[in-house]
C-alpha cells in the first residue's frame, strides 16, 4: 500500500529525482512534494478540472494520473506558464474581463483554454464552451471566461 | 452628500468604473493562498470516520488498531471531543419557539444523518489518516429513520430527538389583512398549486478547509480559515473551546468560493481546532468531495402549497402559502436553519401590493444532512411560488404575463412601503426595471416568434419574474437573537510616509471583488490613484471588528465604512496640509496623490512630501499638530432591518417534448442594486448568481433513498452547470441609491440565484402550455418533464 518508487521528471523546465509512494497522484505530488500549489484539487475523481496540468504537451487531470506515471515526462503547471505569448495573452484577457472570481478553477481553466488556442481552436463561442465543458467553475457562470478566450483568438486572427 | 456636485463626480473617480481586480493577477499565475496551500512545520492531517447510517445508536467504537499504526498521532471519538469542547445549540431568541438539541463535534451516542462524523484520526499524512480510519471498527444498532419531510410530522414518524416529543423544530404564522374574506369574494378567481424545491448544495470548488495551530506557551490559536465571517468564528471558538477571544486569530486569505456554505459551524472543523489544541501542533483538515456532499449544508427542501385569489382586473386579492421545510437533524449553528423558511414567509409576493396575506411555515427535523443558509436564502423559493401562481392567475383570467405584473407591482413612487409580511421597502423600482427588461429582451418580438414556431412544432417559452433581494442587514437579522454576529463593519485608512494609503477592513473576499471595491472607494474618497491603495482583509489580528461578507452586505455596509474612514483621513490630511501651507484646509483638495488648490487644481505639495514632514521632520510642525494620519469608521444600517434591492428577470427556453430536455436560449436581468461601484464586478456577480439559480432549477439535486442514503455524493453523479449548456446572460441596471448611506450601494450577490429559478419555471411552463400541462418541482429534470408530459 505504501510502496515507494523513484521517479525522474521535468517540471516547469527543472529536472529532478524523487522517491514517491506509488499511490500518490500527480497533483498531490506537485502540490505537497514540490510546493507547486497553483494546481488545485476540487474532486479527486476527474470531473472538476481544477487539477488540469500539461504533461508532454497534452492536458491531463492531475488527480487521475499517478506521480509514478510521470516518470520520464515533462510537466507544466500554472507556475511554469510564460508571461509572453498565448499564455500571457490569456492571463491578461482573463484579468481584463474578470474571468475569475475566487480563482480556484483558474489554473485548470487556463490550461484548458491554452490547449484550445494551441490546437488552433476557432473564435467560436459554442466551440469554446464545448472545449471548457470539462472545467467546473462555480463562481463566474462561464460567460466571462468564454469572452476572454474568444478575445485572444479573435485578436490573433486579426493579425 | 456635499452639495449639488456630488462627491462621486470628483475627477479621478473610481466609483462607478469597471476597474480590473488587482488581486486577480496573483490568482492568474498560481500565486493564490488557499488554506490547503498552507504547509507548516510539524503539521499533521485529519480524516474522519463517518456514519454510514441515517439513524443509529453507536454501540461501540474500537480505535485500538488504528492508534497503533505508524504515522498515526491520535484517534478521538465523540466523548474525547466533548471533554474539550462545549456543545453548541442552533437557536436564536428572536426565532421564537425554535428548538434544537446540543451538538458536539463528533456524534456522542446516536448518529442522525449519513455522513455525521463519528471518529477522528490525526496522522502525518491524509492518506495515512484515511488508512487508519479504515481500521476503526464502529458497531451500530439501527434506529428507524424519519427522512421524508412530508411524513416527518406524522403520528407514527420516528422521533429524532425523543425529548422533543415530535419532529417539529419551529413554526411561524403570518396573518395580515382578511385573507378568508378575500378568498370568499365572488369576483375573484382562485388558483392553487403545490411546489416542491428539492435539496441541492453549494459545491464550492474549494472544499471546506481548515488549518489550525495552537501554541501552549501563550495559549494562542491561529486558524487559517476558508470562510466569510472571521470574527464570528473567533467568538465561536472562544466560547466552545474556552479560549480567550483575543488569543484566537482567524486568517482568511484566498477563499475558493463560499456562497454561504462555509459560514456555518461544522463538527469536523471544530474537531480540527480541538485536536490542534490537544496536540499543540498544526492540524489540517480538507474535506474531500464525498465529505462535502455529505456534510456541507444542503439548501431548500421545501414543499409549499400556495393559493392566490385574483380579481377580474388582475388585482391580487389574497395570497396564502403553507411551507414545510426539512432541515436535517439539527438547526445549524449559529445562524439557525429556520431563517430559510422565515425568508420564504417574509418574501413571497414581496414585489406586489398585496393586502391580504397568510403564511404558515413549519420547519421539521429529518435524518438527512443539515439544511441551512445558502446563497439567496429562501429567495428562489419565495420568488418561484409567487411568480408561478401569478402566471397561473394570469392564464385563468385571460390576462397577459406582463399586464398582471403591471397591475400589481408596487409603484415606483409609492415608497416607503410596508408589505403585508411586515417588510419595510424603500428606494425600489419594480416598474422601471420591468419596463427596461421588456425592452432589452425584445419581449413582444420574441412572443410573436414563439407563436409562429409553435405551429411548426418548436416549443419555446418565456418566463418573467420580478424579485426583491434582502441585502445590507441590520442587527435585527442575527445579533438581536443573541448571536455573536456583527452587523456593523469597520475600516481603518492610514497614510504612509511615501504617500500611499493602507486600508484594513472587516468585510471579506471570496472572489466577489471585495478588496477591489474597497480600494476604489478609498482611492476615490481620499484622492489617490488606485495602485497607491493597499488593502488588508480577512485577518482578525489586523482588521477592525466586523461581520464579514454575507447576506450581500460587503459593499453596502463595509463599503460605507471605507467611504467614511477615507473621507475622515482626507480631512486630517487637509488639516495638516493647511498648517504646512499656511492656508485654510477648505481651500485645498487631494487629487491624484497631491495636495492641490481646490479652485485651480494647481499642485501645492505631494502626499509624499506631506508624509515626510509629518513622520520624519515633525520639528517643522507646530507642537499642537498631531502626527495622526489614520482614521477608523464603523457603519451599520439603522433605519431599516434590511436594505432591499429589486430586479426583473426573463428566461427563454426551448423544450424538446420527446426527450424532456430544455435548452436555455437566453437570459436577461435588470437589477437595481443602488449605486454600482464596479459595473463589471456587479454584472459578474449577477451572472454567476443566475447560473447557480439555473443549477437549482434544472440540474442540482441531493438525491436520497427512502432510508436516508445520499445516492449521488460525487461530482460525476451530482450535476452542476457546465459551460456548454449555459446561455450568455444580458445584464442591465436601474440605479436607485439607498438613502441609508452616503455611498448608496445595496447588495448584488444573491439576486441572480434568488430570481432565476422563478423565471425559468415560468419559461418552462410557458413552453408546456401547448401540451396543457405544467411542472412545479425543481430541479426540472428531463424525467420530471416527461412525467408532466405524460410520456413516462
Ligand atoms: S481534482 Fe482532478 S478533476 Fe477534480
Ligand atoms: S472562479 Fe471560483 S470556481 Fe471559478
Amino acid at each position: 500500500m505504501t510502496a515507494i518508487e523513484e521517479i525522474n521528471l521535468t517540471v516547469n523546465g527543472e529536472r529532478s529525482t524523487h522517491r514517491v509512494p506509488v499511490r500518490m497522484n500527480l497533483v498531490d505530488f506537485l502540490r505537497n512534494e514540490l510546493g507547486l500549489t497553483g494546481s488545485h484539487v476540487g474532486c479527486e475523481h476527474g470531473v472538476c478540472g481544477a487539477c488540469t496540468v500539461e504533461v508532454n504537451g497534452a492536458c491531463v487531470r492531475g488527480c487521475l494520473m499517478l506521480a509514478v506515471q510521470a516518470d520520464g515526462l515533462e510537466v507544466t503547471t500554472i507556475e511554469g506558464l510564460t508571461a509572453s505569448g498565448r499564455a500571457g495573452a490569456l492571463q491578461a484577457a482573463f484579468h481584463r474581463r474578470n474571468s475569475l472570481q475566487c480563482g480556484f478553477c483558474t489554473p485548470g481553466m487556463l490550461a484548458s483554454a491554452l490547449e484550445y488556442c494551441e490546437r488552433g481552436g476557432a473564435a467560436d463561442r459554442a466551440a469554446i464552451r464545448e472545449h471548457i465543458a470539462g472545467n467546473y467553475c462555480r463562481c463566474t457562470g462561464y460567460q466571462s471566461i468564454v469572452d476572454a478566450i474568444y478575445e485572444v483568438i479573435a485578436a490573433e486572427e486579426a493579425q | 452628500m456635499t452639495g449639488p456636485l456630488s462627491i462621486f463626480d470628483r475627477p479621478n473617480a473610481y466609483i462607478g468604473k469597471s476597474v480590473p481586480r488587482p488581486d486577480a493577477a496573483r490568482l492568474l499565475v498560481g500565486r493564490g493562498q488557499f488554506v490547503d496551500d498552507q504547509q507548516l512545520p510539524r503539521m499533521v492531517h485529519a480524516a474522519f470516520v463517518r456514519s454510514p447510517h441515517a439513524h443509529a445508536r453507536i454501540v461501540s467504537i474500537d480505535g485500538a488498531q488504528a492508534a497503533t499504526m505508524q504515522g498515526v498521532v491520535a484517534v478521538y471519538d465523540g466523548s474525547d471531543m466533548a471533554d474539550h469542547c462545549e456543545p453548541w445549540v442552533g437557536t436564536l431568541t428572536h426565532m421564537q419557539g425554535l428548538r434544537s438539541p446540543p451538538q458536539y463535534p463528533l456524534a456522542l451516542d446516536v448518529v442522525r444523518w449519513q455522513g455525521e462524523p463519528v471518529a477522528m484520526v490525526v496522522a502525518t499524512s491524509r492518506a495515512l489518516a484515511e488508512d487508519a480510519c479504515g481500521l476503526i471498527d464502529v458497531d451500530y444498532e439501527l434506529l428507524p429513520e424519519a427522512c421524508n419531510v412530508e411524513a416527518a410530522l406524522d403520528r407514527d414518524a420516528a422521533v429524532i430527538h425523543p425529548e422533543f416529543g415530535n419532529n417539529l423544530a419551529w413554526e411561524r404564522i403570518v396573518d395580515s389583512g382578511d385573507v378568508d374574506a378575500a378568498f370568499a369574494r365572488n369576483d375573484v378567481t382562485i388558483v392553487e398549486r403545490t411546489f416542491r424545491f428539492n435539496r441541492h448544495t453549494g459545491v464550492t470548488l474549494e472544499p471546506r478547509s481548515s488549518v489550525v495551530d495552537f501554541n501552549p506557551a501563550d495559549e494562542t490559536m491561529t486558524y487559517w480559515y476558508a470562510g466569510q465571517a472571521p470574527h464570528m468564528m473567533q467568538a465561536i471558538l472562544s466560547k466552545h473551546l474556552g479560549l480567550a477571544e483575543e488569543n484566537i486569530r482567524l486568517i482568511a486569505n484566498d477563499v475558493g468560493g463560499s456562497f454561504g456554505i462555509k459560514i456555518h459551524t461544522y463538527g469536523d472543523d471544530i474537531a480540527t481546532a480541538v485536536a490542534a489544541r490537544i496536540l499543540a501542533r498544526p492540524v489540517k483538515f480538507i474535506a474531500d468531495r464525498n465529505e462535502s456532499f455529505l456534510t456541507d449544508i444542503h439548501a431548500r427542501d421545501h414543499r409549499i402549497h400556495g393559493r392566490m385569489a385574483v380579481a377580474r382586473d388582475g388585482e391580487i386579492a389574497a395570497l396564502e402559502i403553507d411551507d414545510l421545510t426539512g432541515i436535517g437533524p439539527y438547526s445549524m449553528y449559529p445562524r439557525t436553519s429556520a431563517i430559510e423558511c422565515n425568508q420564504v414567509l417574509n418574501l413571497t409576493g414581496a414585489p406586489y401590493a398585496i393586502q391580504n396575506y397568510r403564511a404558515r411555515g413549519q420547519v421539521v427535523f429529518q435524518n438527512k444532512n443539515l439544511m441551512s443558509q445558502y446563497r439567496a436564502v429562501g429567495h428562489p423559493v419565495a420568488m418561484a411560488v409567487a411568480e408561478g401562481l401569478l402566471e397561473d392567475a394570469a392564464l385563468a383570467i385571460g390576462l397577459g404575463s406582463v399586464d398582471i405584473r403591471k397591475r400589481n407591482l408596487i409603484r415606483d413612487d409609492a415608497y416607503p412601503v410596508t408589505s403585508a409580511a411586515g417588510m419595510k421597502f424603500d428606494d425600489l423600482s419594480h416598474c422601471r426595471t420591468l419596463d427596461k427588461l421588456l425592452d432589452i429582451m425584445g419581449h413582444d418580438v420574441l412572443r410573436e416568434e414563439h407563436a409562429k414556431l409553435r405551429s411548426s412544432g418548436i416549443h419555446r417559452g418565456i418566463g418573467i419574474a420580478s424579485i426583491v433581494e434582502v441585502t445590507n442587514p441590520s442587527p435585527l437579522f442575527y445579533g438581536v437573537g443573541g448571536a455573536s454576529i456583527a452587523a456593523q463593519d469597520g475600516a481603518t485608512v492610514r497614510l504612509d510616509a511615501a504617500g500611499a494609503i493602507h486600508v484594513s477592513a472587516s468585510i471579506t473576499e471570496q472572489g466577489q471583488g471585495t478588496n477591489t471595491i474597497i480600494a476604489q472607494i478609498a482611492a476615490d474618497m481620499f484622492g489617490v490613484e488606485i495602485d497607491r491603495v493597499k488593502v488588508t482583509t480577512g485577518d482578525t489580528a489586523h482588521v477592525p471588528y466586523g461581520g464579514g461578507t454575507w447576506a450581500s452586505r460587503g459593499a453596502g455596509i463595509g463599503g460605507e465604512a471605507v467611504l467614511q474612514a477615507a473621507t475622515a483621513l482626507r480631512g486630517q490630511v487637509l488639516e495638516v496640509a493647511g498648517t504646512i501651507l499656511q492656508c485654510a484646509p477648505d481651500r485645498l483638495d487631494i487629487l491624484s496623490g497631491s495636495i492641490v488648490d481646490v479652485k485651480t487644481a494647481a499642485q501645492r505639495m505631494t502626499l509624499r512630501e506631506l508624509g515626510r514632514i509629518v513622520y520624519f521632520r515633525g520639528n517643522e510642525l507646530p507642537p499642537d499638530v498631531k502626527p495622526e494620519l489614520i482614521a477608523t469608521r464603523h457603519y451599520r444600517v439603522t433605519d431599516f432591518p434590511f436594505v432591499f434591492t429589486n430586479g426583473a428577470m426573463a428566461a427563454e427556453v426551448e423544450l424538446d417534448p420527446e426527450t424532456g430536455f430544455v435548452k436555455l436560449l437566453g437570459f436577461w436581468v435588470v437589477e437595481d442594486c443602488g449605486r454600482v461601484i464596479n459595473p463589471q464586478l456587479v454584472d459578474e456577480q449577477i451572472r454567476g448568481g443566475v447560473v447557480q439559480g439555473i443549477g437549482g432549477a434544472f440540474y442540482e439535486e441531493c438525491i436520497y433513498s427512502s432510508n436516508g442514503q445520499l445516492l449521488n455524493a460525487s461530482m460525476a453523479d451530482y450535476l452542476v452547470p457546465m459551460a456548454a449548456e449555459m446561455p450568455d446572460i444580458v445584464v442591465a441596471h436601474v440605479e436607485t441609491p439607498t438613502k441609508t448611506s452616503v455611498l448608496g450601494a445595496k447588495g448584488a450577490g444573491e439576486a441572480g440565484t434568488g430570481g432565476a429559478p422563478a423565471a425559468l419555471l415560468n419559461a418552462v411552463n410557458d413552453a408546456l402550455r401547448a401540451f396543457d400541462t405544467s411542472i412545479s418541482e425543481m430541479p426540472m429534470t428531463p424525467e420530471r418533464l416527461l412525467k408532466a408530459l405524460g410520456v413516462v
